[in-house]
């Protein structure tokens, strides 16, 4: 047998270019500041993101975690530069010592795919049904690395192997629709890899697949995170793939930050009541709940285009008071972490354990 | 114990799917979804479905709400047989079986107002019924699912999924049926949403005496809702058993491999604990495994699993398994 993985590791590491213009911050991949993204519409001006900002460390895993409409699709999209029409970013993108956001789409193209991937939710919406999977995946490599077609193939089909398909060579003539839904999940993360990106980005890569399926993808992101040193955003509103996969945690709502940290203190003690309610939320599979009620965050989610002044959270927030009309600011509270809340952490632990009791 | 509502016997679920072969006389292809699926289910009682895509649990659902054809076995509601029941007599049987459906905005009518929507059961089901009654129930059920009845003029798009969703459960709680049957109802929600229509389901199942056959792919929330669970792959019962001893004591290889792919929201928990991953993918339904439908995935197969079909065995209660290696267990 040979090893999916050898033809990876023998290439050289490509780590040390990336850094090498900005000594102050080598292990850093991705620095993004203050990003907003506007979308015009007929109703008026949409603000899909407000001011994020975050750092990524090269091989580093970042989960942005949010219900529908809390930005975190959009954001992705800006990083991409895969805004719709009518959408605008602004704030800074540094990656490789350049502005993202600031860079000519030819410019982006060569980053696009080669050194930024991104895998989508649909694996059939995000592959071509009228293309081999061969031909998808080659065309990637003969772009990217100017491959002839007989060495991309060959590296298409070691790939495939990489992500666990069987009978590669085989498999690369088939089209979309011969494959299952995981199948395809694996190919678009193979492709995804081919040029062995250095930031992934993965939008619900698992939601649309079954739970045994969702495991494996999850494995195999794992173990090539591992081995070819890719850092991940992973963006999903399942709060349990966040605590299998992520390092830093950063919580959305309504295009805010509402809390980020490292993933084990987020979630062994949240500090917004935003990130307490969601936790509670969960039915949880190791508990038994009996038939007790499951703790429910009132309201519905709100509607961009009316935001509540204040904090956006506030008309569904159990903690709420006078104060939470003025936008809480995004602030440091321990050495990694930061929140949005207006009340005190203390009163919000001691009302939750409370609560627990 | 009282009597059963709902007693399945041996129910099986096919499709036909072209032919063997080319020619016009080669024989068709049968499609196996559901095979010889037996289980009661008592007034009151709510009994999860779980499974991966493709294992036949919308089938058996369709089936018990006549939508799907019963291809053999029986299906016997409140002690009358559904199999081979003509359309029209279905009719009869709707107001006490209702179904709740994935999609919240694709089920319900676009042209449709709310109010026309959650009427439209009673005006096919209770002809007789004045157009004054009418609109009081429909605001009483409205109320009951959380909707303020002043919006009873609105469209479906106008509502976010979770509101979209109530008007899905006021639709098939206004008939006042005995048994729901839920097929996914939280899967396209929002984890706070999704904890409002649990409990909404939970609440009313309390007060009304509702059955529910609940269908997730979600095991948590099948945990929590459930008081039996029925394990379904490719087609068969694997394993069924409250919901309780299934998740804390589960017997069937299946069984165990995806409760362990469930992911914890708890990074030390989820970090710690093994994943059982199965490989390779579902079997194609049209040619599934000798033997047990299982083993071609199964970390434990023996060749013994390749022999005969193994029958769901007792194991205490209401616990039952179909595993050729817990048969072999239990006789040495």
């Amino acid at each position: 047998m040979t090893d999916p993985h050898a033809h990876a590791r023998s290439l050289p590491p490509e780590g040390a270019r990336v850094g090498s213009g900005r000594p102050r911050a080598a292990a850093s991949l991705l620095q993004v500041r203050n990003l907003n993204v506007r979308f015009a519409t007929p109703e008026g001006e949409v603000a899909a993101v407000n001011d994020l900002s975050f750092d990524l460390a090269e091989g580093e895993s970042l989960g942005i975690v949010g219900e529908s409409g809390s930005g975190k699709s959009q954001t992705a999209f800006a990083l991409m530069g895969l805004l719709a029409k009518n959408g605008r970013a602004r704030g800074e993108v540094i990656y490789g010592g350049a502005n993202l956001l600031a860079l000519s789409e030819a410019e982006l193209n060569r980053r696009r795919g080669s050194e930024i991937a991104m895998i989508y939710q649909d694996p059939m919406t995000a592959l071509n049904p009228y293309l081999s999977v061969g031909d998808q995946l080659t065309e990637v490599l003969r772009f990217h690395k100017g491959m002839d077609r007989k060495a991309a193939f060959a590296e298409s089909a070691r790939m495939l192997d990489a992500v666990k398909i069987a009978e590669a060579k085989k498999r690369l003539g088939m089209y979309p629709h011969e494959f299952s839904g995981g199948m395809r999940q694996r190919v678009v993360i193979a492709m995804a890899l081919l040029c062995r990106p250095k930031l992934l980005i993965a939008d619900e890569p698992t939601t649309a697949l079954d739970v045994t399926v969702q495991a494996q993808i999850l494995r195999l992101l794992q173990e090539l995170r591992r081995d070819f040193g890719t850092a991940v955003i992973m963006i999903t509103h399942d709060l349990g793939v966040v605590a299998g996969v992520c390092d830093q945690v950063l919580v959305m709502y309504a295009g805010r930050v509402m809390e980020q940290g490292p993933a084990e203190a987020l979630f062994a003690r949240p500090s917004h009541p935003y990130t307490m309610g969601l936790l509670h939320a969960v039915p949880r599979m190791d508990h038994n709940h009996g038939s007790d009620q499951l703790a429910t965050i009132p309201g519905n989610p709100p509607n961009l285009l009316a935001l509540p002044p204040g904090c956006p959270f506030a008309p569904r927030c159990v903690e709420r008071d006078a104060a939470c009309l003025t936008p809480a600011p995004l602030t440091d509270f321990d050495e990694q972490r930061r929140r949005a809340c207006h009340r005190p952490i203390e009163h919000l632990l001691r009302a939750e354990t409370e609560g627990a009791a | 114990m009282n009597a059963p509502l709902l007693e399945v016997r041996d129910l099986k679920v096919e499709f036909k799917v072209g032919r063997e072969g080319w020619a016009p006389w080669s024989p068709a292809r049968r499609l196996k979804a559901v095979q010889e699926v037996s289980f009661t289910l008592a007034p009151g009682e709510t009994l999860g479905i779980v499974g991966e895509s493709g294992c036949g649990k919308s089938s058996l659902a369709r089936a018990l709400i006549g939508l799907n054809p019963i291809a053999g076995g029986s299906v016997k509601f409140a002690g009358r047989e559904l199999a081979g029941l003509a359309e029209t007599e279905w009719q009869a049987l709707r107001a006490d079986v209702q179904m709740i459906f994935q999609d919240p905005l694709s089920s319900l009518d676009p042209r449709m107002t709310i109010g026309d929507i959650i009427a439209e059961p009673l005006r096919w089901l209770r002809p007789g019924m004045a157009p004054a009654e009418i609109k009081a129930e429909v605001e009483r059920v409205m109320t009951r699912v959380g909707l303020q009845p002043n919006v009873i003029n609105r469209y479906p798009h106008e509502f976010s999924g979770g509101q979209c969703q109530r008007v899905g459960i006021a639709r098939a709680l206004i008939v006042k049926p005995k048994l729901i049957i839920c097929d996914e109802p939280v899967s396209a929600l929002d984890v706070s949403i999704q904890a409002q229509v649990i409990n909404l389901l939970m609440d009313l199942q309390r007060e009304d005496g509702l059955a529910l056959i609940f269908i997730a792919h979600d095991l948590a929330v099948v945990r929590h809702i459930s008081d039996r669970v029925l394990v379904m792959y490719l087609g068969r019962v694997m394993e069924t058993a409250d919901a309780d001893t299934l998740f804390r004591a589960s017997a069937h290889p299946y069984t165990r491999a995806l409760l362990s792919a469930v992911p914890i929201p708890d990074p030390a928990l989820e970090r710690s604990k093994t994943v059982q991953i199965l490989e390779g993918d579902l079997p194609s339904p049209i040619a599934p495994p000798s033997g047990c439908v299982f083993r071609s995935r199964c970390p434990h197969a023996i060749a013994a699993c390749g022999v005969g079909v193994p029958k769901l065995e007792r194991r205490g209660g209401s616990h039952a398994v179909a595993c050729t290696l817990a048969e072999i267990d239990a006789a040495g």
